[in-house]
């Protein structure tokens, strides 16, 4: 009954072109952005805070990065966790050096760096196609998670090889740091992801995601009918990691405060990334966020249950996650193998036609 | 002339290495050719068949940990040991189990899916052995020894002293992975070529539907192909945990294994080999020349950027199939 375009009348282009063409789903966004926005901040609790809400909206801008990638452009990467760690060193050596510059500046500083990186190592595409391109990401990973573990003069030569994220204000109120509160944590977090997302939603629908669709359907096809595989290869890979590389700064000086490179933004870091953006979808903006927020909260589920309920011992524990985890990804690729995303709009199909289904 | 003899056993230590390397890889190659999945639980594959075979021979429980914190009892081992053959047949026969299982329960409903599906299944695959593994048979460091010699080879020692004036130092345990993984390659090579199954299996990975039309069983060949995946899986698993124990690190021999398949080749079982040789070789040395001089700890990446690189050059491998794409 009310999820319906009828009766909802478009008189410009403008309108007619927008991202929420429904008036349920535009009502929807805005309802979420005050929810979010304008009652989690005040509630929010330091549990909620570090164990489901910030790492969901770091995780959803390093998915809405790698989508861009493998989702939109069609080149699988394994290299998540390796620019993620170049964003977290970047933002660490930018915040040290430059004190009294704002962090923001900082964090899309780290971001272009990444972006930077990401485009040397993007360079093979042009060459090298499929699995192929996936295992030759890897050696991003590894070179540069050894990189950061090898050359002092990136973690400032500290004893322990940690990098510590010293701390910073916005407005007076502290975002890094022990000083920092819950919810000055998400809000910065938030703000990022908003703005990404919405950068994300307006450059995948214009020219620059038509390419890169393109490219991802056929590169041959595409290369035909005027696409250049060059630039529309490596701006996926140019803007993929700017949004990774926000996520492993934000990732490393706002959620974690400390880190060291293996274990923080190892080789699993990558996969993680990977399945969020499977399971959510591939080629969806939607799917991202969906697929952040099932990863992330399904293992805190898991604990509680597990640990909490039953009172089994953490390391069986883990080992049973691990277990409930593959099997599930493995379950979610049959029985939707393309994400949550997909469910999502076959059940809008769904409501649009309720309850008259013929 | 220290110096060169050194370099020298550096060589033959990363020849042998890179053996194991393409021992590995020859599991991959397999599974590639004949179903199109990459698999990356094939490292996983690896550690749970020396988590298996260890279990067996040391008369462990299956499940004792979960059972304990689930009925509050406290089981550990049957207190009998099993004999290493026996064990290692045993191992065998849960790998051909396993490979069937797999094919049932995930490979058979997903058929016809994109490749980045069937390899995101393997992922999903690998978790779930890595945490069965440590379910069934604990997560603690656990020693391998099936009777496999062990140590510094002094019969090589002398000799090469008495000849050339300089020791070299061979581990026993390598030359016997050596042997043991190249009659393994060239027993796979003969299967593939002269055996009615294998000439079945290269049907299937020529092109499914014409090898369906022939009468050829694909959910056979799958299993098949699976069991071989993980004979080859356990072969590996016993010298790798028999060289450095059995522990969660040996599931990231999968990871050395896939820039040796991109320098021979994804479709190749000669590829594997030679790509595994000069991975080994090739890693080994930049390390002894280099490695001092930025850091060390190279070998982690060598591989990939070695194959990287080179894939620019040659975007199939060594012994690829060239690929071809139309419009």
């Amino acid at each position: 009954m009310l999820y319906r375009e009828a009766g909802d009348f478009k008189t410009t282009y403008r309108d007619d072109g927008q991202t929420f063409p429904i008036r349920l789903d535009r009502w929807g966004y805005y309802v979420t952005l005050a929810v979010a926005f304008g009652i989690i901040p005040f509630v929010i609790n330091d549990y909620w805070a570090s164990a489901v809400f910030v790492p969901f909206l770091i995780y959803a801008i390093a998915a809405l990065g790698l989508n861009i990638l493998t989702g939109y452009a069609g080149q699988v990467s394994l290299g998540t966790g390796g620019f993620m760690a170049v964003g977290a060193y970047a933002v660490y050596k930018l915040m040290t050096a430059f004190p009294d510059i704002s962090i923001v500046i900082h964090i899309l500083l780290a971001g272009g760096i990444t972006a930077m990186v990401g485009v040397l190592f993007g360079l093979p595409s042009l060459r090298i196609k499929g699995f192929y391109l996936a295992v030759a990401t890897l050696a991003a990973q590894f070179f540069l998670v050894w990189l950061f573990n090898k050359v002092p003069w990136f973690y400032n030569y500290s004893a322990s090889g940690q990098i510590t994220a010293p701390e910073r204000t916005i407005l007076g109120q502290a975002v890094t740091g022990p000083a920092s509160t819950a919810s000055a944590k998400y809000l910065i977090c938030l703000v990022f992801v908003f703005a990404l997302a919405w950068i994300a939603r307006n450059l995948t629908r214009g020219t620059l995601g038509r390419k890169w669709m393109a490219i991802r359907d056929m590169d041959i096809a595409a290369e035909i009918i005027g696409v250049n595989p060059l630039t529309a290869k490596l701006s996926a890979f140019a803007v993929s990691s700017f949004f990774i590389g926000i996520a492993g700064a934000l990732l490393f000086a706002v959620y974690l405060g400390a880190a060291e490179v293996g274990e923080a933004f190892g080789i699993n870091k990558s996969f993680l990334v990977l399945f969020m953006v499977i399971i959510g979808g591939l080629g969806s903006i939607f799917g991202s966020f969906a697929g952040a927020a099932f990863m992330v909260m399904m293992p805190v589920f898991l604990k509680n249950v597990l640990v909490g309920s039953l009172g089994w011992p953490t390391d069986l524990a883990a080992h049973i996650e691990l277990m409930i985890v593959g099997a599930l990804i493995v379950m979610f690729l049959i029985v939707e193998p393309h994400g949550l995303a997909r469910l999502w709009s076959l059940t809008k199909e769904k409501l649009r036609l309720w309850p008259f289904p013929h | 002339m220290d110096q060169f003899f050194f370099a020298a056993e550096v060589l033959a230590n990363g020849l042998m290495t890179g053996v194991m390397y393409a021992l590995v890889a020859l599991g991959f190659v397999l599974i590639f050719k004949a179903s199109g999945v990459f698999n990356y639980a094939q490292g996983v594959l690896a550690l749970f068949a020396a988590l298996t075979l260890v279990g067996i021979q040391q008369g462990q429980i299956p499940f004792a940990h979960l059972i304990n914190a689930a009925f509050g009892t406290s089981l550990h081992h049957f207190g009998w040991t099993v004999p290493a053959v026996l064990a290692i047949a045993l191992t065998a026969g849960v790998m051909v189990a396993l490979a069937f299982l797999i094919e049932k329960l995930v490979l058979q409903h997903l058929v016809g899916q994109e490749p980045i599906i069937l390899f995101m299944a393997t992922i999903g695959l690998a978790y779930f052995l890595e945490g069965l593994g440590d379910v069934m048979w604990g997560a603690d460091i656990k020693t391998l020894d099936v009777g496999l010699p062990q140590g510094i080879s002094d019969s090589i020692e002398g000799a090469t002293a008495e000849w050339f004036g300089y020791g070299f130092f061979i581990d026993r345990l390598d030359i016997w992975a050596t042997v043991i993984a190249a009659l393994l390659v060239a027993a796979l090579v003969a299967f593939a070529q002269y055996t009615k199954q294998g000439r079945a299996m290269r049907a299937v990975a020529d092109d499914h539907q014409a090898a369906l039309s022939v009468g050829i069983s694909l959910r056979f060949i799958w299993v098949m192909v699976w069991s071989i995946a993980g004979f080859v899986a356990l072969v590996a698993g016993i010298m790798w945990g028999t060289k450095s124990g059995v522990q969660f690190s040996l599931s990231l021999i999968a990871l050395k294994a896939l820039p040796v398949l991109m320098l021979g080749g994804f479709t190749s079982i000669p590829g594997a080999i030679v790509g595994g040789l000069i991975i080994g070789v090739g890693e080994k040395l930049f390390e002894f020349f280099i490695g001092p001089m930025v850091g060390g700890a190279t070998e982690n990446w060598f591989a990939y950027v070695l194959a990287l690189i080179f894939l620019v050059f040659r975007p199939q491998g060594l012994f690829g199939e060239r690929i071809i794409e139309r419009v």
